[in-house]
């Protein structure tokens, strides 16, 4: 089984990201061979629907689970269409969150976490303004 | 109460109207919100015969509270937003990439649009190698005018963010008259779609700090846009002398100055604009209008 976390750095020690759109990498861990793969979001900077397209790269990658802090609607229906199963947790390293799901602590979510453009920094993502 | 009754554009009490009035587009414009666009707009069009006015604010389009104006739909506008057939699909992904917006999620086994942030370039039917998109209408507002013809209004759908689409088509109703356009605030695309390709730009602002700082970043956009631009100073009276040293400095004309004036206050308050009430100030709005002429020409 392949798990995909949002991740802070590359690093399978660092913090989760809790932005799942935005977030600067995800660390995709295979349960089988325990094998850690780290790969930059394309979507951390975009203008807008940064949540679709993160959302795309993780179905592109075949992550059959999502942990991050929060997912918003527009990211949602794209991991749900795309059927992967999303878990939120906060305030762990990446390999926490990965033993906190093996021991089944994390529930899965069956909706939006937080509202679309809740993961925006200042001045970002106005891009829909055009 | 005056406010109520419509307005119409009276003869000027002087002959200050050359015979071969060139037919010029002007927008009104400001970096800052609540400067006093609409007014300016809206006295100068009543001033100036043989005028009409556009109320490009289309997010909240507020001209037509001074006009009293009854508003008959002319066009609903939509823009078109890609539809997928799975069918000949082939889920290559081409779509998704090429698209700015992140519009379209192209997944193993189905793309989904999202056609809130389709901005309706029509690119990913270009791109696509199976002909498997085609586009539909996805209405983003209104455009409603006056029975007269010369006002027009955009009117954008409550929650939608596509307002220069509805501008560039609402820009279309100009007519063969000189056409004063209440622009968006800010210097955002709204008020960037509405300034292209006019041939001059009042920039409204007030004489405070806040007014100077959103007075450049507007002057600076028009100066890129290579639009001959002049300052109307409302409130003037207030706050301090930095919009006129900015003025003085970089060579921007301050084409007018409106008092601080509780009388212009009451009227505004009332929906009644203040030529109404004022009539001397026709005159001025005229002398702007001469004073426009003379730059573009």
């Amino acid at each position: 089984m392949k798990i995909c976390i949002t991740s802070k750095s590359n690093e399978s020690d660092s913090d989760i990201e809790p932005r799942f759109g935005r977030a600067p990498y995800f660390i995709m861990a295979n349960t089988e061979t325990g094998e850690f793969e780290t790969k930059e979001n394309p979507a951390s900077s975009a203008t807008g629907g940064a949540g679709i397209q993160a959302a795309q790269e993780v179905a592109k990658i075949q992550a059959d689970v999502l942990i991050t802090g929060n997912v918003g609607p527009n990211a949602y229906d794209v991991l749900s269409t795309a059927g992967i199963e999303v878990v939120t947790t906060s305030g762990v390293s990446v390999k926490e969150a990965i033993e906190q799901y093996n021991k089944g602590t994390l529930e899965k979510v069956s909706g939006p976490t937080a509202k679309a453009h809740a993961g925006m920094g200042r001045g970002q993502g106005r891009g829909g303004r055009k | 109460m005056i406010g109520s009754s419509k307005l119409v554009q009276t003869t000027p009490a002087v002959d200050m109207i050359t015979t071969e009035t060139p037919n010029m587009k002007i927008t009104v414009a400001s970096g800052k919100g609540g400067t006093g666009k609409t007014t300016v707009a809206v006295n100068f069009f009543l001033s100036v015969p043989k005028t009409s006015l556009l109320d490009c604010d289309v997010e909240e389009p507020n001209s037509n509270l001074f006009l009293h104006n009854d508003l008959e739909k002319v066009k609903e506008v939509t823009i078109p937003v890609p539809v997928i057939d799975e069918q000949k699909c082939e889920h290559c992904g081409k779509c998704a990439d090429f698209c700015n917006y992140n519009a379209l999620a192209a997944l193993p086994q189905k793309v989904m649009v999202f056609s809130d942030l389709c901005h309706g370039c029509g690119g990913c039917s270009l791109v696509c190698p199976n002909d498997a998109i085609s586009e539909t209408g996805r209405n983003i507002g209104n455009i409603e005018r006056s029975f007269s013809g010369q006002f027009h209004t955009g009117l954008l759908n409550i929650g939608e963010a596509m307002a220069s689409p509805l501008i560039k088509e609402l820009k279309n109703y100009a007519g063969e008259n000189t056409v004063i356009m209440d622009a968006p605030p800010g210097t955002a695309c709204p008020m960037i779609t509405t300034v292209e390709d006019t041939d001059y730009c009042i920039l409204v602002t007030e004489p405070t700090p806040f007014g100077l700082n959103d007075l450049k970043l507007a002057a600076e956009v028009v100066r890129e846009m290579k639009i001959p631009a002049g300052v109307v100073i409302n409130r003037a009276g207030v706050g301090d002398g930095g919009v006129e040293e900015y003025c003085q400095q970089t060579g921007l004309p301050i084409i007018m100055e409106i008092p601080y004036d509780r009388r212009i206050a009451e009227a505004y308050s009332e929906g009644i604009p203040f030529v109404e009430t004022m009539p001397q100030w026709k005159d001025k709005f005229l002398q702007m209008f001469e004073t426009i002429k003379e730059a573009v020409r």
